[in-house]
Protein backbone atom coordinates (compact mmCIF):
# COMPACT_ATOMS: atom_id res chain seq x y z
CA UNK A 1 0.00 0.00 0.00
CA UNK A 2 2.79 2.37 -0.87
CA UNK A 3 0.62 5.30 -1.97
CA UNK A 4 -2.04 5.44 0.76
CA UNK A 5 -1.66 8.15 3.38
CA UNK A 6 -4.69 7.74 5.65
CA UNK A 7 -8.46 7.80 5.79
CA UNK A 8 -9.97 11.26 5.79
CA UNK A 9 -13.44 12.60 6.50
CA UNK A 10 -14.92 14.01 3.34
CA UNK A 11 -16.79 16.66 5.34
CA UNK A 12 -14.56 17.96 8.16
CA UNK A 13 -11.24 16.57 6.84
CA UNK A 14 -10.36 14.81 10.13
CA UNK A 15 -7.77 12.11 9.53
CA UNK A 16 -7.92 8.48 10.64
CA UNK A 17 -5.57 5.50 10.42
CA UNK A 18 -5.99 2.93 7.65
CA UNK A 19 -8.41 0.66 9.49
CA UNK A 20 -11.88 -0.82 8.96
CA UNK A 21 -13.67 2.46 9.71
CA UNK A 22 -16.27 4.28 7.66
CA UNK A 23 -17.78 7.08 9.72
CA UNK A 24 -16.19 10.23 11.12
CA UNK A 25 -16.76 10.30 14.85
CA UNK A 26 -16.94 14.10 14.88
CA UNK A 27 -19.47 14.83 12.16
CA UNK A 28 -20.67 11.41 10.89
CA UNK A 29 -19.27 12.25 7.46
CA UNK A 30 -18.04 9.41 5.25
CA UNK A 31 -14.35 8.48 5.39
CA UNK A 32 -12.38 8.24 2.17
CA UNK A 33 -8.96 6.89 1.27
CA UNK A 34 -6.39 9.64 0.89
CA UNK A 35 -3.38 9.02 -1.40
CA UNK A 36 0.03 10.51 -1.99
CA UNK A 37 -0.61 11.40 -5.61
CA UNK A 38 2.98 12.49 -6.27
CA UNK A 39 4.06 9.00 -5.43
CA UNK A 40 1.31 7.50 -7.63
CA UNK A 41 2.27 9.71 -10.58
CA UNK A 42 5.92 8.72 -10.26
CA UNK A 43 5.20 5.01 -10.39
CA UNK A 44 2.66 4.79 -13.24
CA UNK A 45 2.81 5.42 -16.95
CA UNK A 46 0.62 4.48 -19.88
CA UNK A 47 3.16 1.79 -20.66
CA UNK A 48 3.22 0.28 -17.16
CA UNK A 49 -0.57 0.10 -17.16
CA UNK A 50 -0.73 -1.39 -20.67
CA UNK A 51 1.63 -4.16 -19.63
CA UNK A 52 -0.53 -5.07 -16.62
CA UNK A 53 -3.14 -7.85 -16.47
CA UNK A 54 -6.33 -7.60 -18.55
CA UNK A 55 -8.37 -6.94 -15.42
CA UNK A 56 -9.10 -3.95 -13.19
CA UNK A 57 -5.85 -4.78 -11.35
CA UNK A 58 -3.82 -3.13 -14.12
CA UNK A 59 -4.68 0.04 -12.11
CA UNK A 60 -3.24 -1.37 -8.92
CA UNK A 61 -1.31 1.82 -8.09
CA UNK A 62 -4.57 3.74 -7.73
CA UNK A 63 -6.15 1.19 -5.36
CA UNK A 64 -5.76 1.04 -1.56
CA UNK A 65 -4.20 -2.42 -1.22
CA UNK A 66 -0.75 -3.98 -0.96
CA UNK A 67 1.10 -4.95 -4.08
CA UNK A 68 0.44 -8.46 -5.47
CA UNK A 69 -2.23 -9.43 -2.99
CA UNK A 70 -5.38 -9.07 -5.08
CA UNK A 71 -8.33 -11.43 -4.71
CA UNK A 72 -9.12 -11.46 -8.40
CA UNK A 73 -11.75 -13.52 -10.20
CA UNK A 74 -10.86 -11.71 -13.43
CA UNK A 75 -12.93 -8.59 -12.96
CA UNK A 76 -12.88 -5.58 -15.20
CA UNK A 77 -11.26 -4.45 -18.42
CA UNK A 78 -14.70 -5.08 -19.87
CA UNK A 79 -15.53 -4.15 -23.47
CA UNK A 80 -16.10 -0.56 -24.58
CA UNK A 81 -18.23 -0.99 -27.66
CA UNK A 82 -18.71 1.57 -30.42
CA UNK A 83 -22.51 1.38 -30.57
CA UNK A 84 -23.00 2.32 -34.22
CA UNK A 85 -26.55 0.95 -34.57
CA UNK A 86 -27.92 2.55 -31.44
CA UNK A 87 -25.95 5.71 -32.22
CA UNK A 88 -27.56 5.92 -35.66
CA UNK A 89 -31.03 5.63 -34.11
CA UNK A 90 -30.30 8.33 -31.57
CA UNK A 91 -28.32 10.58 -33.91
CA UNK A 92 -24.92 10.15 -32.25
CA UNK A 93 -21.76 9.39 -34.26
CA UNK A 94 -19.55 8.46 -31.33
CA UNK A 95 -21.71 6.56 -28.87
CA UNK A 96 -19.97 3.89 -26.78
CA UNK A 97 -21.42 1.32 -24.41
CA UNK A 98 -19.25 0.34 -21.45
CA UNK A 99 -20.54 -3.19 -21.01
CA UNK A 100 -19.86 -4.05 -17.38
CA UNK A 101 -22.53 -6.73 -17.33
CA UNK A 102 -19.90 -9.25 -18.47
CA UNK A 103 -17.97 -9.25 -15.20
CA UNK A 104 -17.60 -12.63 -13.41
CA UNK A 105 -20.84 -12.22 -11.42
CA UNK A 106 -22.48 -10.15 -14.15
CA UNK A 107 -22.42 -6.68 -12.63
CA UNK A 108 -19.98 -3.86 -11.88
CA UNK A 109 -20.11 -4.84 -8.19
CA UNK A 110 -17.19 -7.19 -8.76
CA UNK A 111 -14.95 -4.11 -8.91
CA UNK A 112 -15.61 -2.73 -5.40
CA UNK A 113 -15.92 -6.23 -3.94
CA UNK A 114 -12.58 -7.36 -5.35
CA UNK A 115 -10.88 -4.41 -3.62
CA UNK A 116 -12.81 -4.97 -0.38
CA UNK A 117 -12.09 -8.70 -0.19
CA UNK A 118 -8.40 -8.06 -0.78
CA UNK A 119 -8.41 -5.46 1.97
CA UNK A 120 -10.40 -7.70 4.32
CA UNK A 121 -7.65 -10.33 4.08
CA UNK A 122 -5.02 -7.67 4.78
CA UNK A 123 -6.93 -6.69 7.92
CA UNK A 124 -7.03 -10.41 8.83
CA UNK A 125 -10.80 -10.66 8.88
CA UNK A 126 -12.12 -14.19 8.76
CA UNK A 127 -15.70 -13.29 7.84
CA UNK A 128 -16.90 -11.35 4.80
CA UNK A 129 -20.46 -9.98 5.00
CA UNK A 130 -22.88 -7.71 3.18
CA UNK A 131 -26.48 -6.59 3.03
CA UNK A 132 -27.87 -6.62 -0.47
CA UNK A 133 -30.77 -6.97 -2.85
CA UNK A 134 -28.93 -9.10 -5.35
CA UNK A 135 -25.96 -7.93 -7.41
CA UNK A 136 -23.78 -7.21 -4.43
CA UNK A 137 -24.43 -10.42 -2.58
CA UNK A 138 -23.66 -12.59 -5.59
CA UNK A 139 -20.33 -10.82 -5.92
CA UNK A 140 -19.52 -11.01 -2.21
CA UNK A 141 -20.34 -14.72 -2.11
CA UNK A 142 -18.11 -15.40 -5.13
CA UNK A 143 -15.16 -13.41 -3.79
CA UNK A 144 -15.55 -14.93 -0.32
CA UNK A 145 -15.34 -18.37 -1.92
CA UNK A 146 -12.24 -17.42 -3.91
CA UNK A 147 -10.56 -15.95 -0.83
CA UNK A 148 -11.45 -18.95 1.34
CA UNK A 149 -13.31 -16.74 3.80
CA UNK A 150 -16.46 -17.50 5.73
CA UNK A 151 -19.19 -15.45 4.07
CA UNK A 152 -22.55 -14.21 5.36
CA UNK A 153 -25.04 -12.36 3.20
CA UNK A 154 -28.17 -10.62 4.46
CA UNK A 155 -31.10 -9.85 2.17
CA UNK A 156 -34.73 -8.81 2.44
CA UNK A 157 -36.83 -11.97 2.68
CA UNK A 158 -39.06 -11.18 -0.32
CA UNK A 159 -36.17 -11.14 -2.81
CA UNK A 160 -36.54 -12.89 -6.17
CA UNK A 161 -35.55 -16.56 -6.24
CA UNK A 162 -33.03 -16.08 -9.06
CA UNK A 163 -30.96 -13.64 -7.07
CA UNK A 164 -31.06 -15.82 -3.97
CA UNK A 165 -29.83 -18.85 -5.90
CA UNK A 166 -27.29 -16.75 -7.78
CA UNK A 167 -25.60 -15.99 -4.46
CA UNK A 168 -26.31 -19.26 -2.62
CA UNK A 169 -24.46 -21.31 -5.23
CA UNK A 170 -21.12 -19.97 -3.92
CA UNK A 171 -21.86 -21.44 -0.50
CA UNK A 172 -22.30 -18.46 1.86
CA UNK A 173 -24.50 -18.43 4.94
CA UNK A 174 -27.74 -16.89 3.70
CA UNK A 175 -29.78 -14.72 6.08
CA UNK A 176 -33.30 -13.69 5.02
CA UNK A 177 -34.30 -10.58 7.00
CA UNK A 178 -37.99 -9.82 7.41
CA UNK A 179 -38.93 -6.41 5.99
CA UNK A 180 -37.62 -4.04 3.31
CA UNK A 181 -34.04 -3.44 2.14
CA UNK A 182 -33.88 -0.24 4.19
CA UNK A 183 -34.84 -2.17 7.32
CA UNK A 184 -32.28 -4.87 6.57
CA UNK A 185 -29.69 -2.18 5.98
CA UNK A 186 -30.38 -0.47 9.30
CA UNK A 187 -30.26 -3.83 11.07
CA UNK A 188 -26.88 -4.62 9.51
CA UNK A 189 -25.47 -1.22 10.46
CA UNK A 190 -26.26 -2.14 14.05
CA UNK A 191 -24.95 -5.67 13.59
CA UNK A 192 -21.65 -4.40 12.19
CA UNK A 193 -21.04 -2.76 15.58
CA UNK A 194 -21.45 -6.08 17.35
CA UNK A 195 -19.22 -8.45 15.30
CA UNK A 196 -15.73 -8.32 13.92
CA UNK A 197 -16.83 -8.95 10.36
CA UNK A 198 -15.74 -7.24 7.18
CA UNK A 199 -19.10 -5.76 6.12
CA UNK A 200 -18.28 -4.69 2.59
CA UNK A 201 -20.77 -1.83 2.39
CA UNK A 202 -20.50 -0.76 6.03
CA UNK A 203 -17.19 -0.80 7.92
CA UNK A 204 -15.21 -1.55 4.73
CA UNK A 205 -16.97 1.11 2.72
CA UNK A 206 -14.01 3.47 2.13
CA UNK A 207 -12.11 0.66 0.37
CA UNK A 208 -15.21 -0.70 -1.32
CA UNK A 209 -16.02 2.64 -2.93
CA UNK A 210 -12.54 2.90 -4.50
CA UNK A 211 -13.11 -0.11 -6.75
CA UNK A 212 -15.62 1.75 -8.90
CA UNK A 213 -12.99 4.29 -9.98
CA UNK A 214 -11.57 1.64 -12.30
CA UNK A 215 -14.55 2.13 -14.64
CA UNK A 216 -13.34 5.69 -15.24
CA UNK A 217 -9.74 4.57 -15.87
CA UNK A 218 -10.79 1.87 -18.30
CA UNK A 219 -12.99 4.12 -20.37
CA UNK A 220 -10.20 6.69 -20.70
CA UNK A 221 -7.62 4.06 -21.63
CA UNK A 222 -9.97 2.34 -24.10
CA UNK A 223 -10.74 5.64 -25.83
CA UNK A 224 -7.02 5.99 -26.52
CA UNK A 225 -6.06 7.78 -23.29
CA UNK A 226 -8.75 10.41 -23.56
CA UNK A 227 -11.69 11.38 -21.36
CA UNK A 228 -15.04 11.28 -23.19
CA UNK A 229 -17.20 14.39 -23.70
CA UNK A 230 -20.13 12.79 -21.87
CA UNK A 231 -20.75 9.97 -19.41
CA UNK A 232 -24.26 8.70 -18.65
CA UNK A 233 -24.16 6.83 -15.35
CA UNK A 234 -26.96 5.07 -13.45
CA UNK A 235 -27.68 6.53 -10.00
CA UNK A 236 -28.64 4.70 -6.79
CA UNK A 237 -26.50 5.88 -3.86
CA UNK A 238 -24.73 8.27 -6.27
CA UNK A 239 -21.38 6.66 -5.45
CA UNK A 240 -20.67 5.18 -8.88
CA UNK A 241 -21.24 8.57 -10.52
CA UNK A 242 -18.79 10.33 -8.18
CA UNK A 243 -16.20 7.56 -8.44
CA UNK A 244 -16.11 7.42 -12.25
CA UNK A 245 -15.44 11.15 -12.16
CA UNK A 246 -12.79 10.66 -9.47
CA UNK A 247 -11.14 8.08 -11.74
CA UNK A 248 -10.96 10.56 -14.63
CA UNK A 249 -9.61 13.30 -12.35
CA UNK A 250 -6.95 10.99 -10.95
CA UNK A 251 -5.82 10.00 -14.44
CA UNK A 252 -5.58 13.68 -15.31
CA UNK A 253 -3.64 14.37 -12.10
CA UNK A 254 -1.19 11.60 -12.88
CA UNK A 255 -0.58 13.04 -16.35
CA UNK A 256 -2.06 10.01 -18.11
CA UNK A 257 -4.73 12.03 -19.93
CA UNK A 258 -5.28 15.70 -20.79
CA UNK A 259 -7.73 17.76 -18.79
CA UNK A 260 -11.02 15.90 -18.41
CA UNK A 261 -13.88 18.10 -19.62
CA UNK A 262 -16.43 15.33 -19.35
CA UNK A 263 -20.03 16.22 -18.58
CA UNK A 264 -21.06 13.66 -15.97
CA UNK A 265 -24.79 12.95 -16.39
CA UNK A 266 -26.70 10.97 -13.77
CA UNK A 267 -29.66 8.75 -14.71
CA UNK A 268 -32.27 7.69 -12.17
CA UNK A 269 -35.65 6.01 -12.50
CA UNK A 270 -38.75 8.21 -12.26
CA UNK A 271 -39.97 6.21 -9.26
CA UNK A 272 -36.79 6.82 -7.27
CA UNK A 273 -35.01 9.99 -8.36
CA UNK A 274 -34.06 11.89 -5.19
CA UNK A 275 -30.75 13.18 -6.60
CA UNK A 276 -32.31 14.30 -9.88
CA UNK A 277 -35.11 16.05 -7.98
CA UNK A 278 -32.56 17.95 -5.86
CA UNK A 279 -30.62 18.83 -9.03
CA UNK A 280 -33.72 20.16 -10.77
CA UNK A 281 -34.88 22.21 -7.80
CA UNK A 282 -31.40 23.62 -7.15
CA UNK A 283 -31.09 22.16 -3.64
CA UNK A 284 -27.80 21.10 -2.08
CA UNK A 285 -29.48 18.55 0.14
CA UNK A 286 -31.17 15.44 -1.13
CA UNK A 287 -34.62 14.81 0.27
CA UNK A 288 -35.21 11.09 0.79
CA UNK A 289 -38.06 9.40 -1.08
CA UNK A 290 -39.82 6.07 -0.81
CA UNK A 291 -38.71 4.11 -3.86
CA UNK A 292 -41.40 2.94 -6.24
CA UNK A 293 -39.59 1.72 -9.32
CA UNK A 294 -39.11 -1.47 -11.30
CA UNK A 295 -35.36 -0.67 -11.32
CA UNK A 296 -34.74 -2.35 -7.99
CA UNK A 297 -30.96 -2.15 -8.15
CA UNK A 298 -31.36 1.66 -8.26
CA UNK A 299 -34.04 1.86 -5.55
CA UNK A 300 -32.19 3.72 -2.82
CA UNK A 301 -34.49 6.39 -1.44
CA UNK A 302 -31.90 7.95 0.85
CA UNK A 303 -28.70 8.09 -1.23
CA UNK A 304 -25.59 8.39 0.96
CA UNK A 305 -23.45 9.98 -1.76
CA UNK A 306 -26.29 12.20 -3.00
CA UNK A 307 -24.71 15.55 -2.04
CA UNK A 308 -21.41 14.59 -3.71
CA UNK A 309 -23.17 13.41 -6.81
CA UNK A 310 -24.90 16.82 -6.98
CA UNK A 311 -21.49 18.46 -6.69
CA UNK A 312 -20.17 16.42 -9.62
CA UNK A 313 -23.24 17.27 -11.70
CA UNK A 314 -22.73 21.00 -11.09
CA UNK A 315 -18.92 21.02 -11.36
CA UNK A 316 -18.87 19.18 -14.68
CA UNK A 317 -21.94 20.73 -16.32
CA UNK A 318 -23.74 17.39 -16.27
CA UNK A 319 -27.49 16.89 -16.12
CA UNK A 320 -29.50 14.90 -13.60
CA UNK A 321 -32.17 13.14 -15.60
CA UNK A 322 -34.77 10.49 -14.95
CA UNK A 323 -36.22 7.76 -17.14
CA UNK A 324 -40.00 7.40 -17.13
CA UNK A 325 -40.99 4.11 -15.52
CA UNK A 326 -42.84 3.00 -18.65
CA UNK A 327 -39.74 3.61 -20.80
CA UNK A 328 -37.31 1.43 -18.85
CA UNK A 329 -38.22 -1.84 -20.55
CA UNK A 330 -38.18 -0.02 -23.92
CA UNK A 331 -34.60 1.05 -23.11
CA UNK A 332 -33.60 -2.53 -22.35
CA UNK A 333 -35.13 -3.79 -25.60
CA UNK A 334 -33.68 -0.97 -27.68
CA UNK A 335 -30.14 -1.81 -26.52
CA UNK A 336 -30.73 -5.52 -27.06
CA UNK A 337 -32.23 -5.05 -30.53
CA UNK A 338 -29.57 -2.64 -31.78
CA UNK A 339 -26.37 -3.79 -30.10
CA UNK A 340 -27.00 -7.35 -28.95
CA UNK A 341 -26.53 -6.46 -25.28
CA UNK A 342 -29.15 -7.56 -22.75
CA UNK A 343 -28.99 -5.37 -19.66
CA UNK A 344 -30.99 -5.24 -16.46
CA UNK A 345 -33.40 -2.46 -15.53
CA UNK A 346 -30.60 -0.08 -14.44
CA UNK A 347 -29.24 -0.26 -18.01
CA UNK A 348 -32.74 0.40 -19.32
CA UNK A 349 -32.79 3.54 -17.20
CA UNK A 350 -29.47 4.64 -18.71
CA UNK A 351 -30.50 4.07 -22.34
CA UNK A 352 -33.87 5.71 -21.90
CA UNK A 353 -32.26 8.69 -20.12
CA UNK A 354 -29.63 8.95 -22.85
CA UNK A 355 -32.44 9.26 -25.36
CA UNK A 356 -33.95 12.13 -23.37
CA UNK A 357 -30.58 13.89 -23.06
CA UNK A 358 -30.12 13.80 -26.84
CA UNK A 359 -33.67 15.05 -27.38
CA UNK A 360 -33.04 17.94 -25.00
CA UNK A 361 -29.94 18.90 -26.97
CA UNK A 362 -27.61 18.14 -24.06
CA UNK A 363 -25.49 15.78 -26.18
CA UNK A 364 -24.42 16.70 -29.71
CA UNK A 365 -24.01 14.42 -32.71
CA UNK A 366 -20.21 14.57 -32.92
CA UNK A 367 -19.44 14.31 -29.19
CA UNK A 368 -17.90 11.21 -27.64
CA UNK A 369 -20.47 9.71 -25.29
CA UNK A 370 -20.16 6.70 -22.99
CA UNK A 371 -23.26 5.03 -21.54
CA UNK A 372 -22.58 2.70 -18.61
CA UNK A 373 -24.37 -0.63 -18.59
CA UNK A 374 -23.66 -2.14 -15.20
CA UNK A 375 -25.71 -5.32 -14.85
CA UNK A 376 -26.94 -8.32 -16.84
CA UNK A 377 -30.52 -8.63 -18.06
CA UNK A 378 -30.89 -12.25 -17.00
CA UNK A 379 -30.93 -10.99 -13.41
CA UNK A 380 -34.20 -9.10 -13.83
CA UNK A 381 -36.10 -11.31 -16.26
CA UNK A 382 -39.29 -11.06 -14.19
CA UNK A 383 -39.56 -7.33 -14.93
CA UNK A 384 -39.66 -7.87 -18.69
CA UNK A 385 -43.31 -8.92 -18.63
CA UNK A 386 -44.99 -11.02 -21.25
CA UNK A 387 -43.48 -9.62 -24.44
CA UNK A 388 -42.77 -12.82 -26.34
CA UNK A 389 -45.25 -13.62 -29.13
CA UNK A 390 -43.92 -16.65 -30.98
CA UNK A 391 -45.24 -18.04 -34.23
CA UNK A 392 -46.93 -21.25 -33.19
CA UNK A 393 -46.72 -23.92 -35.82
CA UNK A 394 -46.99 -27.61 -36.48
CA UNK A 395 -43.74 -29.14 -37.72
CA UNK A 396 -45.03 -28.80 -41.24
CA UNK A 397 -43.64 -26.62 -44.05
CA UNK A 398 -46.95 -25.39 -45.49
CA UNK A 399 -48.41 -24.43 -42.12
CA UNK A 400 -45.27 -22.58 -41.25
CA UNK A 401 -45.04 -20.72 -44.57
CA UNK A 402 -48.66 -19.59 -44.26
CA UNK A 403 -48.17 -18.37 -40.74
CA UNK A 404 -44.90 -16.66 -41.61
CA UNK A 405 -46.36 -14.71 -44.52
CA UNK A 406 -49.45 -13.72 -42.57
CA UNK A 407 -47.11 -12.44 -39.86
CA UNK A 408 -45.21 -10.38 -42.41
CA UNK A 409 -48.43 -8.76 -43.70
CA UNK B 1 -41.63 9.71 29.49
CA UNK B 2 -38.64 7.43 29.01
CA UNK B 3 -37.48 5.83 25.80
CA UNK B 4 -34.51 3.69 24.88
CA UNK B 5 -31.95 5.03 22.39
CA UNK B 6 -29.41 2.91 20.49
CA UNK B 7 -26.01 4.56 20.33
CA UNK B 8 -23.79 3.71 17.31
CA UNK B 9 -20.05 3.10 17.67
CA UNK B 10 -18.87 6.59 16.56
CA UNK B 11 -20.80 8.16 19.46
CA UNK B 12 -19.78 5.77 22.20
CA UNK B 13 -16.78 7.84 23.23
CA UNK B 14 -19.31 10.47 24.27
CA UNK B 15 -21.50 7.95 26.11
CA UNK B 16 -18.60 6.38 28.01
CA UNK B 17 -18.86 3.25 25.91
CA UNK B 18 -22.60 2.69 26.49
CA UNK B 19 -24.47 1.29 23.48
CA UNK B 20 -27.88 2.15 24.89
CA UNK B 21 -29.19 5.11 26.83
CA UNK B 22 -32.52 6.15 28.30
CA UNK B 23 -33.82 9.61 27.56
CA UNK B 24 -36.93 11.67 28.36
CA UNK B 25 -39.07 13.77 26.06
CA UNK B 26 -42.09 13.64 23.80
CA UNK B 27 -40.38 14.63 20.55
CA UNK B 28 -37.13 13.51 18.92
CA UNK B 29 -35.74 17.01 19.50
CA UNK B 30 -36.50 16.76 23.20
CA UNK B 31 -34.91 13.31 23.36
CA UNK B 32 -31.70 14.68 21.85
CA UNK B 33 -31.71 17.54 24.37
CA UNK B 34 -32.18 15.00 27.16
CA UNK B 35 -29.26 12.93 25.82
CA UNK B 36 -27.12 16.06 25.66
CA UNK B 37 -27.74 16.83 29.32
CA UNK B 38 -26.52 13.32 30.22
CA UNK B 39 -23.69 13.26 27.70
CA UNK B 40 -22.61 16.83 26.97
CA UNK B 41 -21.58 17.34 23.34
CA UNK B 42 -23.70 14.61 21.80
CA UNK B 43 -26.12 17.09 20.26
CA UNK B 44 -23.39 18.89 18.33
CA UNK B 45 -22.36 15.55 16.84
CA UNK B 46 -25.90 14.88 15.60
CA UNK B 47 -27.06 18.35 14.62
CA UNK B 48 -25.58 21.28 12.71
CA UNK B 49 -25.39 24.85 14.01
CA UNK B 50 -29.03 25.47 13.09
CA UNK B 51 -30.17 22.50 15.14
CA UNK B 52 -30.99 20.50 12.00
CA UNK B 53 -30.05 16.83 11.81
CA UNK B 54 -26.73 16.43 9.96
CA UNK B 55 -27.05 14.95 6.49
CA UNK B 56 -25.09 11.82 7.38
CA UNK B 57 -27.14 10.90 10.45
CA UNK B 58 -30.35 8.88 10.29
CA UNK B 59 -32.69 8.64 13.28
CA UNK B 60 -35.40 6.00 13.40
CA UNK B 61 -38.38 5.74 15.75
CA UNK B 62 -39.46 2.10 15.88
CA UNK B 63 -37.70 1.56 12.56
CA UNK B 64 -39.30 4.57 10.82
CA UNK B 65 -36.95 7.26 9.42
CA UNK B 66 -37.88 10.59 11.08
CA UNK B 67 -37.41 12.35 7.74
CA UNK B 68 -40.62 10.61 6.73
CA UNK B 69 -42.28 11.75 9.98
CA UNK B 70 -42.05 15.28 11.36
CA UNK B 71 -38.26 15.44 11.62
CA UNK B 72 -37.12 16.73 15.00
CA UNK B 73 -40.76 17.38 15.91
CA UNK B 74 -41.67 13.70 15.45
CA UNK B 75 -43.60 12.47 18.46
CA UNK B 76 -42.34 9.66 20.68
CA UNK B 77 -44.14 7.79 23.41
CA UNK B 78 -43.09 5.69 26.31
CA UNK B 79 -41.55 2.39 25.27
CA UNK B 80 -40.57 3.53 21.76
CA UNK B 81 -37.20 2.43 20.42
CA UNK B 82 -35.00 5.09 18.90
CA UNK B 83 -32.00 4.23 16.74
CA UNK B 84 -29.24 6.57 15.69
CA UNK B 85 -27.58 5.14 12.58
CA UNK B 86 -24.84 6.59 10.40
CA UNK B 87 -25.96 6.97 6.77
CA UNK B 88 -23.86 4.34 5.05
CA UNK B 89 -26.34 3.10 2.50
CA UNK B 90 -25.26 2.38 -1.03
CA UNK B 91 -24.08 -0.70 -2.74
CA UNK B 92 -26.85 -3.22 -2.86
Amino acid sequence: MPHVKCLQCRECKSEYPVEPLNVCEFCFGPLEVSYDYHSVAKSVSRKSIESGPNTMWRYHDFLPVEKDSAVDISTGFTPLIHAKNLGRQLGLDHLYIKNDSVNPTFSFKDRPVSVTTTKALEFEFEVLACVSTGNLMGSVAAHGAKAGMETIVFYPADLEQGKIQGAAVYGPTMVAVEGTYDQANRFCSELADAHRWAFVNINMRPYYAEGSKTLGYEVAEQLGWKAPDHCVVPGASGELHTKIWKGLEEFEGAGLIDKAKTKMHLAQAEGCAPIVEAFESGNNQVKPVRPKTIAKSLAIGNPAAGPYSLEVLRDTGGTGIFAYENSIIDGIRLLAETEGIFTETAGGVVISSLKRLVKQGKIKKDEVTVAFVTGNGLKTLETMGDFVAPIETKPDLDTFQTKLSSRKD
Amino acid sequence: MSVSVRIPTPLRKVTNGEDKANADGDTVGAIIASLDSQFPGIKSRLCDDNGELRSFVNIYVNGEDIRFMDGMESGVSSGDEISIVPAVAGGR
